[in-house]
This record gives C-alpha cells, sequence and structure tokens, in this order.
C-alpha cells in the first residue's frame, strides 16, 4: 500500500481518510485483518501488525478481548478468552498500539465493545485511544440511535467512527447508518454471528452495489470473509475485505504463527480486485 | 419518602430514566423494531387480551392464591406474613405468565420457532410448554453447570419437546446462556423469536417481560384489598433478573393508594459481599453495559462481566433488568440482599411450617421477609412473592446441605 508520509498531514486529516483516498486515487482496494489484542500476548499481537504493514495491509482492525462478546463466534470467542486469560487489559492494548504506531503506516481501528467504552467513560476511552495512536473506533454494539456522542467524541479527537449495516439493514436506514460513520462503514457480509466460511452469500453483490448508491463513504466487507477468492469478491465493489476468524483459524493450527500469518496476509492482499 | 414515579416509563427508546436503552449489534435491530411493533399491535387489540386472559386462567391456572402464612407469622414474632403462590401456577413457577405471551406474540408475527435462554431451567421449561401448546420449534440454551444442577427441569424440557443445547463457554452458567441464545437469533431473527425470559436484554424486553408478569401484582392488588381488606405495608420478592419482582412491583408503583406501600428486592449475597461471591448487581454493582442494557451490573473496572456465585441456580446473573435500577436510584424500592445460608434455612424453615415446598430463587424473599415482619407490630402486613415451587432444587439442597 506504501509508505505515505503521515508526518506530513494536518492535524484534521483523518489517516483513515488519508489512506481511503489514497487507494481510490490509485483505484486500489485496502485488506483490513483482525487481530485480538493479547491473544496469545500483546508482544505477538505487535509483531502481527508490523507483519500485515509489510504484507500490505492497509488497516488493522485490533480488537479489544471482551468476556461476552455476542456477535462473534467460537473462533474469535475463544481468541478473546485466551487474550484474557493471559491478562491483557485495555491500558495494556494502549501501551503496545502506542509502541508500534511510529513503526507502521496502518490505519490502526479499535473494535470494542461498549461494554469496555461505558466502563472507560466516553470521552476517556477517546482521548486514551487517541493519545495511543488509534486513528479510529468500531463499537459493534453501539446502535445507530445512541451513536451521537460517540461520534462527537471521536471527531473532537480527530479519529473515525465506524457503524455496521447488517444484511437486515433496509436501504434507507443504512443510508442514515453511512452518514453517521467518518472513515468507512463496516457491512456486515452475513446474518449472524462471525467466523470463517466456504463462500459468501450470493445476494452481497447486489447489496454492496445498492449501497454504493446511497453513500459515497467507504465500504469495508466483513463476517464470513475467508480466503483470497472472498476478498476479490468483495473488494470488486467495495473498499475495503476484513478477515478475522479464517486468520486466527490459520495462526491456531500453526507451529510458527507469525510466519504463517503472514502468508496468508500476503496472500490475501493478493486476492485485492 | 421516596417520590413515586410519575411519567410513563420507558421512553421512546427504551429508557427508564438513566437505565435501558438498546445496545445491540445492528443485525438484530430489525427484529427488536418488528417485536416492538408486533407488541404495540397486540396491546391495541382487544382480542389479544382475551386471548391473555383465557390463557391465564384456564391454562396456567391463574388467578394464582394470596394466603396467610400463620406458622411462619407466628415463627417470625410480628407482623403477618403473606404470600402468593405463583409456585401453584402451571409448570411451577411464574415464568410461564411471559412465555405463553412472548409465544402469542411469535404466532402474530409468523414465526415458526422460539429460542431462550435458560438458568435454574424454570423458564426454558416455560418456554417448552407454551411451544408445546402453540406447536413452535423450540431450542433452550442452558449452561452445563446449569444442567447439572438442575437435571429434572432438563428432562421436562426434552420430554415437552425442546432441544436442550448445553452451553460449555464462560462460566457455563446463565449469562453464557444468553450469550449463546442471542448469537443463535443474530443468525435466525427472520424465523426465530427469542423469548427473553426475565426483564433484561434491549428494549422492548424489559417493557414486555414486565407487563406480562405484571398480572401478579394486578392479582395481589385487588386480593389484598379483597382478604386483608386494605394494601400490606411492604411486599418483597426476589431479584435475579427481576421479572417476579418487576412483575409484583409494577402495579404497586402505578396504584395511587399503594404509594406508601414499602417494596422491597431481595438479592442473591452467595458467599459474601467479595467480588465474584455473590449476584447482587443492584447492591454490589455499578452501572453498565450488559446484554443490550444499560443497568446495575457487576463488571471489573475494564467493563468485564464478573464471575458470580449463588446456590440459586435462577438468581446466577451478573446483571439486573434495567427498570429495577431506576426503581433503586428513585427510591421507589430498596434492595437487600440474604446469603445462601439465610436462603437455605428459609427454605427448610417454610417446608417444615407451611408445607410449602419454594423455589431456593424466592428462598432469599422469605429469608428477609422473615427479617422485615419480625420488625413490624402484629396489626402489620407483609407479602412475598412466592415465585415458584422448589422441586427442582431438591438434588442441590441435598448435596449442599449434606442431608
Amino acid at each position: 500500500m506504501g509508505r505515505l508520509g503521515f508526518s506530513t498531514l494536518s492535524p484534521m486529516k483523518h489517516r483513515i481518510d488519508a489512506i481511503f483516498s489514497d487507494l481510490q486515487a490509485r483505484d486500489a482496494k485496502a485488506l483490513m485483518p483482525f487481530f485480538t489484542a493479547g491473544d496469545p500476548d500483546l508482544t505477538t499481537t505487535a509483531d502481527l501488525l508490523r507483519a500485515a504493514d509489510t504484507a500490505g495491509a492497509a488497516v488493522c482492525e485490533v480488537g479489544f478481548a471482551f468476556s461476552d462478546p455476542v456477535a462473534d463466534g467460537p473462533t474469535i470467542e475463544a481468541s478473546m478468552q485466551r487474550a484474557l486469560d493471559g491478562g491483557v487489559d485495555v491500558q495494556g492494548v494502549f501501551d503496545m498500539v502506542r509502541g508500534v504506531r511510529d513503526q507502521v503506516s496502518l490505519g490502526l481501528v479499535a473494535m470494542v465493545s461498549y461494554s469496555i467504552v461505558h466502563r472507560w467513560g466516553l470521552e476517556r476511552f477517546v482521548s486514551e485511544a487517541a493519545d495511543a495512536g488509534f486513528d479510529g473506533f468500531i463499537f459493534p454494539d453501539l446502535s445507530l440511535e445512541a451513536s451521537g456522542p460517540a461520534r462527537a467524541a471521536a471527531d473532537a479527537a480527530g479519529l473515525t467512527l465506524s457503524l455496521l449495516v447488517a444484511p437486515t439493514t433496509p436501504i434507507e436506514r443504512a443510508k442514515k447508518i453511512a452518514a453517521a460513520c467518518s472513515g468507512f462503514v463496516y457491512v456486515v457480509a452475513r446474518s449472524g454471528i462471525t467466523g470463517a466460511r466456504a463462500a459468501l452469500p450470493p445476494e452481497l453483490t447486489d447489496r454492496l452495489h445498492a449501497l454504493r448508491e446511497v453513500t459515497d463513504v467507504p465500504l469495508a466487507v466483513g463476517f464470513g470473509v475467508s480466503k483470497p477468492e472472498h476478498v476479490r469478491d468483495v473488494t470488486t465493489v467495495a473498499d475495503a475485505a476484513i478477515v478475522a476468524s479464517a486468520l486466527i483459524d490459520r495462526m491456531q493450527g500453526a507451529d510458527q504463527p507469525l510466519d504463517t500469518a503472514t502468508l496468508m496476509l500476503k496472500e490475501l492482499v493478493g486476492g485485492l480486485a | 419518602m421516596p417520590t413515586p414515579p410519575t411519567l410513563a416509563q420507558p421512553d421512546a427508546a427504551g429508557y427508564y430514566g438513566a437505565f435501558g436503552g438498546s445496545y445491540i449489534p445492528e443485525t438484530l435491530h430489525h427484529a427488536v423494531l418488528e417485536l416492538s411493533a408486533a407488541y404495540e399491535a397486540a396491546k391495541a387489540d382487544p382480542a389479544f387480551a382475551a386471548q391473555m386472559d383465557e390463557l391465564n386462567r384456564d391454562y396456567i391456572g391463574r388467578a394464582t392464591p394470596l394466603q396467610l402464612a400463620p406458622r411462619l407469622t407466628e415463627r417470625a414474632g410480628g407482623g403477618q406474613i403473606w404470600i402468593k403462590r405463583e409456585d401453584l401456577a402451571h409448570t411451577g413457577a411464574h415464568k410461564i405468565n411471559n412465555a405463553i405471551g412472548q409465544c402469542l406474540l411469535t404466532l402474530r408475527m409468523g414465526k415458526k420457532r422460539i429460542i431462550a435462554e435458560t438458568g435454574a431451567g424454570q423458564h426454558g421449561v416455560a418456554t417448552a410448554t407454551a411451544a408445546a401448546k402453540f406447536n413452535l420449534e423450540c431450542e433452550v440454551f442452558m449452561g452445563t453447570e446449569d444442567m447439572r444442577r438442575q437435571r429434572p427441569n432438563v428432562l421436562r424440557m426434552q420430554l415437552m419437546g425442546a432441544k436442550v443445547t448445553g452451553v460449555e463457554s464462560g462460566s457455563a452458567t446463565l449469562k453464557d446462556a444468553t450469550n449463546a441464545a442471542m448469537r443463535d437469533w443474530m443468525a435466525t431473527s427472520e424465523t426465530t423469536h427469542y423469548t427473553i425470559g426475565s426483564v433484561v436484554g434491549p428494549h422492548p424486553f424489559p417493557l414486555i417481560v414486565r407487563d406480562f408478569q405484571s398480572v401478579i401484582g394486578r392479582e395481589t392488588l385487588a386480593q389484598c384489598r379483597d382478604q386483608l381488606g386494605r394494601l400490606p405495608e411492604c411486599v418483597t420478592a426476589c431479584v435475579g433478573g427481576g421479572s417476579n419482582a418487576a412483575g409484583m412491583f409494577y402495579p404497586f408503583t402505578q396504584d395511587p393508594d399503594a404509594h406508601d406501600v414499602k417494596l422491597v428486592g431481595v438479592e442473591p449475597g452467595g458467599l459474601g459481599s467479595e467480588f465474584g461471591k455473590h449476584a447482587a448487581s443492584l447492591t454490589h454493582g455499578r452501572p453498565g453495559v450488559l446484554h443490550g442494557s444499560l443497568s446495575y451490573v457487576l463488571q471489573d473496572d475494564d467493563g468485564q462481566t464478573s464471575p458470580v456465585h449463588s446456590v440459586s441456580a435462577g438468581l446466577d446473573y451478573p446483571g439486573v433488568g434495567p427498570e429495577h435500577a431506576y426503581w433503586k436510584d428513585s427510591g421507589r424500592v430498596t434492595y437487600a440482599s440474604v446469603t445462601d445460608t439465610e436462603a437455605l434455612e428459609a427454605f427448610q424453615l417454610i417446608s417444615k411450617l407451611e408445607g410449602i415446598l419454594p423455589a431456593l430463587e424466592c428462598s432469599h424473599a422469605l429469608a428477609h421477609t422473615l427479617k422485615v415482619a419480625a420488625a413490624m407490630p402484629q396489626d402489620q402486613a407483609v407479602v412475598m412473592n412466592l415465585s415458584g415451587r422448589g422441586d427442582k432444587d431438591l438434588d442441590e439442597v441435598v448435596r449442599v446441605l449434606g442431608l
């Protein structure tokens, strides 16, 4: 994806926005891998972020482990449980990101349950995340209706807020959700929970075209996107492909998880349309 | 003197004061909206009310009795103890009130399958029962630890044709069963209704469950006027998620003559007040987000759900309904807690003195009711909601007490 020289960015310009405008100018697409911070430890997560950067990912989702991740399937739930069992906490994730921030040009997006954000306090969480070097947020359990304060806090900190659009979301509501997003819209590819799948839902392409009609905000597609062919399929229309469980599954079965992840990230980047 | 709530609760967004709301993945937004619409339509339909009345009378066996407990009263040595016998409702607990109501909503929405979470198994049994009656496919999620503690209820559900799916993750108890049910619903909401068993979850579940359970409080108000000739000084109920208490208390919060009636919710104090040793969210918790709503929860400083403990599988939950949080902060309801040991003593006492084998859940309410009655003069009265019967708890009580 190239080093973009962010040191010259004005503070008002989001890193995420810059990444997507640069990609669009080159007619290129983004890979957005997800890693659970602290699975199995934060040193490994920092290694994975550097590996993703080298492999050509544009943005990384950094997942904050949560005890009750209701939108997640067995792979991410188990990954989060490993992280929690290993003792990871929110402050530890911020410290890890602070350490790796200047070593990567990736956009770094915090994927975090609102249960955690509420406990920290919205303003405090957002400002600490910004200070650590995060570029944006995804709060998967925050509704459009309740998102106003979070968007205002993210805006004030110069970070993006991405909300989710689901297959069950009517297009008029999807338009409102997209309008409430900054950075990118998180498009949920399928109803149900996260997890690797053999195939994408056949109606996804039509949904993406319909969404493309109602918003100019970049579209990032996740839930079930598992292999290079899936990445190609979704990025033919959308701007980014999000891969999570498939990466974690592959690493879990590997003797050398970091090498395995690096190889898979390169394969996935190769799938970008 | 606490100020009675005067505003209609909840507001349009599902907030009871500062609590409630809807913190759910967007995938579920449509299903929750659809449920709200179906419920509003049902409320406006006289045929729905008539159908509920008929089922309450002929299938559930309502009204359940309100009766004086003379030997418990004598034992406490103070005010009169009256008990509302929800244990005599069909399936042996108040949970059927809500399960029947939500099954009717499921039919109105044209859905063919219902899912439920269960802790003690009473809500699971009630849902399986209603599903059998209305010919709906039923799957109940239950923590494997609870399946061990409440084996008779597992068998009951299976006999009525429900699939009982064990949940191994986390603490393998009620919160994990709730996670599993929400995950199923994420993928199946177009054809499946999630019958939440308590006044928890995203709006409109706390409202719907409270309304279906409010038959308890409405009957109690009428029975008190009829049998005592007045309203009692105090009403008590156990609180896990809080559905039997909400159903008992809500009509008292709305009745203009009931403003002086003291309402007390009784939480599971478990083994003590240390972190992880109890499940008393209102007594020891703080406002936080869990399972779709903002309420008092038991969490650590990072928002991770605490481990919880109660001898009662039905109270073993790290959150509580948002309306209880509102009632607590407004002062309309006070919340106490009793320990496992106190609840087990009350369980044995009412068995011996009244010939009633209570669920461990409402044994908590009884332990506190005895204290309340003891402090009252003899011309006063306390009404306790005996929310369920205790047959399901026999194995566990025998094990814990070494009988």
